[in-house]
């Protein structure tokens, strides 16, 4: 039964079945107050979690989301129930945690992640196309590295205890948010009253949410990274299939559910300034390449005891606390006075997101190996 | 006879080395690897390119002896 279930989810009919669930879930996440063409997106919930701990200050986007605890022990429990539970670390962990904030600043200069750049496209945001086109583009150049034998080395097995921190971390912010402690006047735990941070579908749902996808996404090996990257490295469309079921899931279900709004200007919570969002998510896409997977699988990768996918993570909300505290992070368009204004980045974002891809490209040719072969 | 040891690689390497080996005809290959990803990954691209492939579990890990 297990083998069986096994083959099931590792075919193509198991990944699209993955793609559409997701596909439901999370335009219904919005419909049940997550914020708009968000249902799902996992920089900004990593971003959201920093700012509910304080790692930064910006007041509208704090609150430790429970969808992202849901990947995590989801995923952990799909890894236990199928005995795939497997610790490891040391794989490069400080390249990891310098792509996943490299990743961080450029997802949020775009304004989301490849997650987000899906659900945008699927609600109607047309600027997704460029945030997709610059995440293809990333990807084709992380593939050039890999084909010339860019690696970060193998890692070894570990306690299995190591294994257990991440769920563990993500276990105690389960436990922060239902607690809610104030840690010193005026201080953490934060949750936003307004703005995006202040817009969440209730506790319960999310995390159901959550481990539901998480569970899925660990036997099926869902990314959205590696999605765009088979098909450039190996005309393999396993994976794409289930992207790409995501987005017409989606988009029949925001036509349902009337959450599309076809149009570049204006769309929530994004930006219409084009080079930056092909460049954002260009920083993005090679990061998520180099270290070896998309947001999301970062997670669920690190439910099944891979602690460099930890690290990833942990760079991650790092560098949505630097975004947010050296204003690099991307303003949406908003109208002032009824007159619509362009959004877009601050010098200093457009000067980190060049310093990102400066810093992979060199990670990508300096890191090459030899694997040794038996 | 060829040995490709993936263990402990992430995410495309396993691939990545196997498909090399592939191309360089030298069968029967075997492929060792330690997590179940790797494992169908490796299998669904080497059946792809027309491969025949058995698997058996080698202690902790998994050998894949990929022939054509």
């Amino acid at each position: 039964m297990s083998q069986r279930l096994t083959r099931f989810f590792a075919s193509r009919s198991g990944i699209i079945l993955a793609g559409a669930i997701i596909g439901v879930i999370a335009p219904l996440l919005q419909k049940l107050g997550n914020p708009a063409n968000m249902g799902i997106c996992v920089a900004c919930f990593e971003r959201d979690i920093a700012g509910a701990l304080g790692l930064h200050r910006a007041a509208v986007v704090q609150y430790i989301r429970p969808e992202i605890i849901g990947f995590v022990l989801g995923s952990m429990l799909a890894a236990y129930a199928f005995s795939e539970f497997r610790a490891r670390a040391g794989s490069a962990p400080i390249v990891r945690f310098v792509l996943g904030m490299f990743a961080m600043i450029g997802a949020l200069a775009f304004l989301g992640c490849p997650w987000r750049a899906a659900l945008r496209l699927a609600a109607g945001d047309l600027n997704a196309i460029l945030g997709l086109g610059g995440l293809a583009a990333g990807i084709a150049i992380g593939v050039q590295f890999l084909k010339n034998g860019y690696n970060l080395g193998r890692a070894p097995k570990t306690h299995t205890a190591a294994g257990w921190i991440m769920p563990l971390l993500m276990f105690s912010l389960l436990l922060l948010r239902i607690v809610a402690p104030v840690f010193a006047k005026d201080g953490p735990i934060f949750f936003s009253a307004g703005g995006p941070g202040s817009l969440h579908a209730p506790l319960v749902v999310a995390l159901a949410a959550g481990l539901l996808i998480g569970f899925l996404a660990q036997r099926t090996r869902f990314c959205t990274m590696g999605a765009i990257r088979d098909v450039i490295l190996m005309r393999d469309a396993h994976l794409l299939s289930g992207m790409g079921t995501l987005i017409v899931v989606a988009a029949i279900m925001n036509l349902i559910l009337g959450q599309t709004r076809l149009g570049v200007a204006g769309q929530p919570v994004a930006h219409s300034s084009h080079v930056w969002n092909f460049a954002g998510m260009m920083l993005s896409g090679l990061a998520f390449a180099l270290a070896g997977g998309c947001p999301g699988r970062q997670l669920f990768l690190a439910g099944e005891g891979d602690g460099d996918a930890a690290v990833f993570v942990v760079g991650m909300i790092t560098g949505a606390a630097f975004s947010h505290n050296f204003a690099l992070a991307g303003s949406p368009d908003k109208a002032v006075d009824g007159i619509a204004t362009v959004g877009g980045l601050t010098p200093n974002g457009m000067g980190a997101v060049i310093l990102g891809l400066v810093v992979c490209l060199l990670i990508g040719f300096t890191m090459r190996e030899r694997t040794k072969e038996v | 006879m060829k040995a490709v040891d993936a263990r402990g690689l992430s995410c495309p390497q396993p691939v990545i080395l196997t498909r090399r080996a592939i191309e360089n005809g030298q069968f029967p290959i075997e492929v060792l690897v330690d997590t179940v990803t790797a494992r169908e990954n490796v299998r669904r691209m080497a059946e792809k390119a027309g491969c025949t492939v058995t698997m058996r579990a080698a202690g902790d890990d998994i050998a894949l002896t990929i022939s054509r």
